[in-house]
């Protein structure tokens, strides 16, 4: 019978150890994501209603030099010729010139991108120390006025332009009263004195001691740093109470009270014990949204990372930079869902 | 969204000239340090022979000096001699001798000769990039620049295809391209024969007032002053320019004290900087043109009669005092005000009735649909929607189409555009410069491809400027030079296709001791070494 051979011919192939076949899906996955990823960064790169000849030789250039200039970026080529030498490029880690600066695109990305990670992770630091406790009681207290107020604050978080909100916070904090520092990552006179290590100037100034630098740092970075972690806890806060409701309303929830535990040790022993993974899942997906997303705070901030990079360099038709930042952001994209999934097998017991 | 975020930036505005006069407290910055928030995206390279955007030739204007240059604390003066102490010019008009001024050294310590002058314009040439055509329009090539352009003890001779008006030469010279490099530090740093192009990109090699420390993109330019420059060690130190995109971040800068001087803002935060205690609004005319193109492949647009109407629907009052508040200025001729030959009659307004009169003569169809292409920048829409508006009064449809730099200079490269509505800037300080794109065109077919002219854009034929924009080029008598480009700008105004609007005006918004400021008019670009505070 059909079905009978074809559990004969699994049965007769050598079977991999769990892990290891683990290990090669993940793999796999991530190469075939990473494939799909580059094709459609250059499908949209090639259709997309931005001329990079243009970009180059300026509008007033003659039709010979406009041409010559075609020829040189490979344009004249088949789409897939030209997509098979964007991929042997990349899988070399080059990402080409950028067409405006004539620096390596790889080299501009490495420069701009501590700058979002220190932004991004302080942002998702501030999310996850003030939502996670936000949301677990808003859970607690259901329907208590610390619940409304957790329900406006993510209503807010969710509904207001981080443009505006960002104009606002400048407006107030910096130019009203003076509390923080205002556009840019230092002010001018700090710039330059502790040498780059991680290109995250907090860590450098710490690394080099020099508090001062740290201090003014810290002192830009607030601002936009809250904000970004304002909207990650709108989410985080959001996500941790339904979590919480999940557990409070379940039987064992019921049970560990009739035993008489105190209350403090149900939530935080048992319920928020059992959401942890959960948890930990959402928080790397907004941090990998936080990493991806900030470009409009990057503008308003006048924040030179990687956000501001890819819009800069898409409005300038530098498409070189444009892909470049677009795959490296959507490796680490790709990067932290595979992180949160492993995380979430190796964490919860049910998956073993 | 952008509406919204329009409406709530503006909110926001009001909000801060509500509250901010009594509470802000003033930071300052150091007084031998100069701060200027500024949009430096289009910087590509900071190379000479190459650089050809705004921010670029800012810091170019400051870090290179070039043969004769302009004094910018008198810019009416015309050019000025800087490396070259004097110069002399053939019978013939072909060749002009320039003697080098003694003395000069660039940052490197070499000093400023002969050779390195020879080097520089013969490198611009044989690099061959966007701005090469300033130079290559004289007949300079690669296999020439050998018996063109020669270095002779103290003296370089440029020798040109024709007797060219020495003024054009001359303003030509003083644009970017004319920066002279240091030779032997350029050619330290050459890399496959690209005669230390890459290098040059984002290092410098000058003899100007400034030299360059560093320019991150999208970031920042810092350049230090230069103690043995020629006129004087500069009173600012350093000058930094940080790149600021937004208008109300600008703002809020400069009240702040963090900054010195912004130069985006908006009409609205020009109007709220006004306000603000110990700042104050320096406005000055530059080259900047905004103008309407028809294209005289469309049997209605190119009978003369239509294209007179068409310079009576423009709402040019209108617009100015509404939109383009305070940015712009009425100006009707393809030479910018302060340009040599410039003029200053603006006989046009909106006058319906006078349209329709017109359009009546030329027999246009009632319901006539015609298409205008804009690029999607605020203020070119706005410009297209009230044209849009005049022309539904006389019975004529507008289709805007608004879109990006490729969709819409692609099709109006193409000939395919029946109005576009656009804004140019000339690209040398030189007549020749706006007459030669928009009052000459040689060669009308389709074939002659000539898509850097305006003219053959619009498929023009412009019934005998051409002929006198050659003759005006190569005319010496700088009197009659000037008469003859007021000749031509007067017939461009009556039978063109084209309806020059609006020139711009920047404005800088400063702190009130910052002195000297001078942005470079029509024809340069920034001067910070004369500015004090």
């Amino acid at each position: 019978m059909a079905f009978a051979d074809k559990t004969g011919e699994g049965r007769g192939r050598v079977s991999l150890p769990n892990w290891l076949r683990r290990t090669l899906v993940t793999l796999g996955s991530i190469a075939v994501t990473m494939l799909g990823l580059l094709f459609v960064t250059f499908i949209i790169g090639r259709v997309m209603p931005i001329d990079p000849v243009l970009a180059i030789v300026g509008e007033r250039a003659s039709q010979e030099t406009y041409d010559q200039v075609y020829r040189e970026l490979g344009l004249d080529q088949p789409l897939l010729v030209q997509f098979a030498y964007y991929l042997w490029d990349v899988v070399r880690g080059d990402f080409g010139m950028s067409l405006l600066n004539a620096r390596p695109v790889a080299e501009d990305i490495a420069r701009v991108f501590p700058a979002t990670l220190e932004l991004a992770t302080l942002g998702t630091i501030i999310g996850v120390v003030l939502g996670v406790p936000l949301g677990v009681v808003a859970a607690v207290r259901r329907g208590s006025w610390i619940d409304q107020i957790a329900r406006v604050v993510a209503l807010v978080g969710y509904s207001m332009p981080i443009f505006w909100l960002g104009l606002m916070g400048l407006l107030v904090f910096y130019g009203i009263l003076g509390w923080v520092s205002g556009p840019g990552r230092l002010d001018i006179f700090y710039q330059d004195i502790v040498p780059t290590r991680t290109g995250m100037i907090l860590i450098d100034s710490a690394l080099a001691g020099n508090w001062s630098v740290f201090g003014n740092a810290f002192s830009h970075i607030v601002l936009p740093a809250s904000l970004l972690g304002y909207y990650s806890l709108a989410y985080i806060s959001r996500m941790t109470r339904s979590f919480m409701l999940e557990q409070l309303s379940s039987e064992y929830v019921t049970t560990a009270r009739v035993k008489g535990l105190s209350e403090r040790a149900v939530i935080w022993g048992h319920a928020f014990k059992n959401i942890r993974v959960q948890l930990l899942t959402v928080i790397v997906l907004s941090y990998a949204n936080l990493l991806e997303g900030s470009v409009l705070t990057e503008i308003v901030f006048s924040w030179p990372g990687i956000g501001s990079y890819i819009t800069t360099a898409l409005l300038s038709a530098d498409m070189n930079a444009v892909l470049g930042g677009t795959v490296v952001v959507g490796l680490i994209f790709i990067c932290l869902n595979i992180l949160s999934d492993l995380l979430y097998r190796v964490l919860d017991p049910r998956s073993k | 969204m952008n509406t919204l975020n329009r409406l709530l930036t503006g909110a926001a505005v009001g909000l801060a000239i509500a509250v901010s006069s009594v509470t802000m407290t003033v930071a300052e910055t150091p007084p031998n340090m100069l701060v200027i928030a500024n949009r430096i995206d289009d910087i590509t390279t900071l190379d000479p022979a190459e650089s050809f955007e705004f921010a670029g030739s800012d810091v170019s204007r400051n870090v290179y000096q070039k043969l004769i240059n302009f004094d910018p604390m008198n810019l009416d003066a015309g050019y000025q001699p800087e490396i070259a102490e004097s110069w002399t010019v053939s019978d013939d008009g072909r060749t002009i001798t320039f003697t080098i001024r003694e003395g000069l050294t660039f940052h490197s310590g070499n000093p400023v000769t002969a050779e390195d002058v020879e080097f520089s314009l013969r490198r611009a040439v044989i690099l061959n990039k966007t701005p090469a055509f300033i130079l290559t329009q004289f007949g300079f090539t690669e296999e020439n620049v050998e018996e063109t352009i020669v270095a002779e003890g103290n003296t370089v001779r440029i020798t040109t295809d024709k007797p060219y008006a020495t003024s054009f030469v001359l303003n030509c010279l003083t644009s970017t391209i004319g920066g002279i490099v240091d030779m032997e530090t350029v050619m330290a740093n050459e890399v496959d024969g690209d005669m230390g192009n890459a290098w040059l990109r984002t290092n410098s090699a000058g003899s100007g007032a400034y030299s360059l420390v560093s320019w991150r993109p999208n970031e920042s330019v810092t350049l230090q002053a230069n103690p043995n420059f020629y006129l004087g060690a500069p009173a600012m130190e350093r000058v930094i320019v940080r790149h600021v995109q937004e208008s109300a971040s600008q703002r809020l800068l400069l009240e702040r004290g963090d900054i010195d001087m912004a130069r985006n803002l908006n009409p609205e935060d020009i109007a709220g900087a006004r306000e603000a205690e110990g700042i104050k609004i320096h406005d000055e005319l530059r080259g900047r043109l905004m103008y309407l193109a028809f294209n005289q492949k469309h049997p209605e647009l190119s009978k003369p009669e239509v294209r007179q109407a068409m310079k009576y629907l423009v709402d040019y009052q209108g617009m100015q005092d509404s939109f383009l508040s305070g940015q712009y200025t009425i100006h009707q001729n393809f030479l910018p005000r302060t340009f040599l030959g410039a003029v200053d009659e603006n006989p046009f307004s909106l006058n319906i009735e006078k349209a329709k009169e017109l359009l009546a003569a030329a027999g246009v169809p009632e319901g006539l649909t015609i298409e205008a292409g804009v690029r999607e920048a605020q203020e070119r829409i706005e410009i297209a929607q009230t044209f849009q508006n005049a022309l539904s009064q006389v019975g004529i449809q507008l289709d805007i189409t608004v879109g990006t730099a490729k969709q819409i200079l692609g099709r109006y490269r193409a000939r395919e555009l029946d109005v576009y509505i656009g804004a140019w800037g000339p690209d040398y300080p030189d007549p020749h410069t706006n007459a030669g794109t928009f009052a000459y065109n040689p060669d009308n077919s389709d074939e002659a491809n000539a898509t850097g002219l305006l003219a053959w854009r619009n498929s023009w034929d412009t019934g005998g400027l051409t002929e006198m924009t050659d003759a005006a080029v190569v005319e010496n008598d700088t009197d009659a030079r000037v008469k003859m480009y007021a000749d031509i700008q007067s017939q461009f105004r009556d039978t063109s296709p084209f309806v020059v609007m609006f020139q711009k005006i920047e404005q800088a918004a400063m702190q009130e001791n910052i002195q000297n400021v001078n942005l470079g008019g029509a024809t340069t670009a920034v001067t910070y070494w004369v500015i004090t505070k």
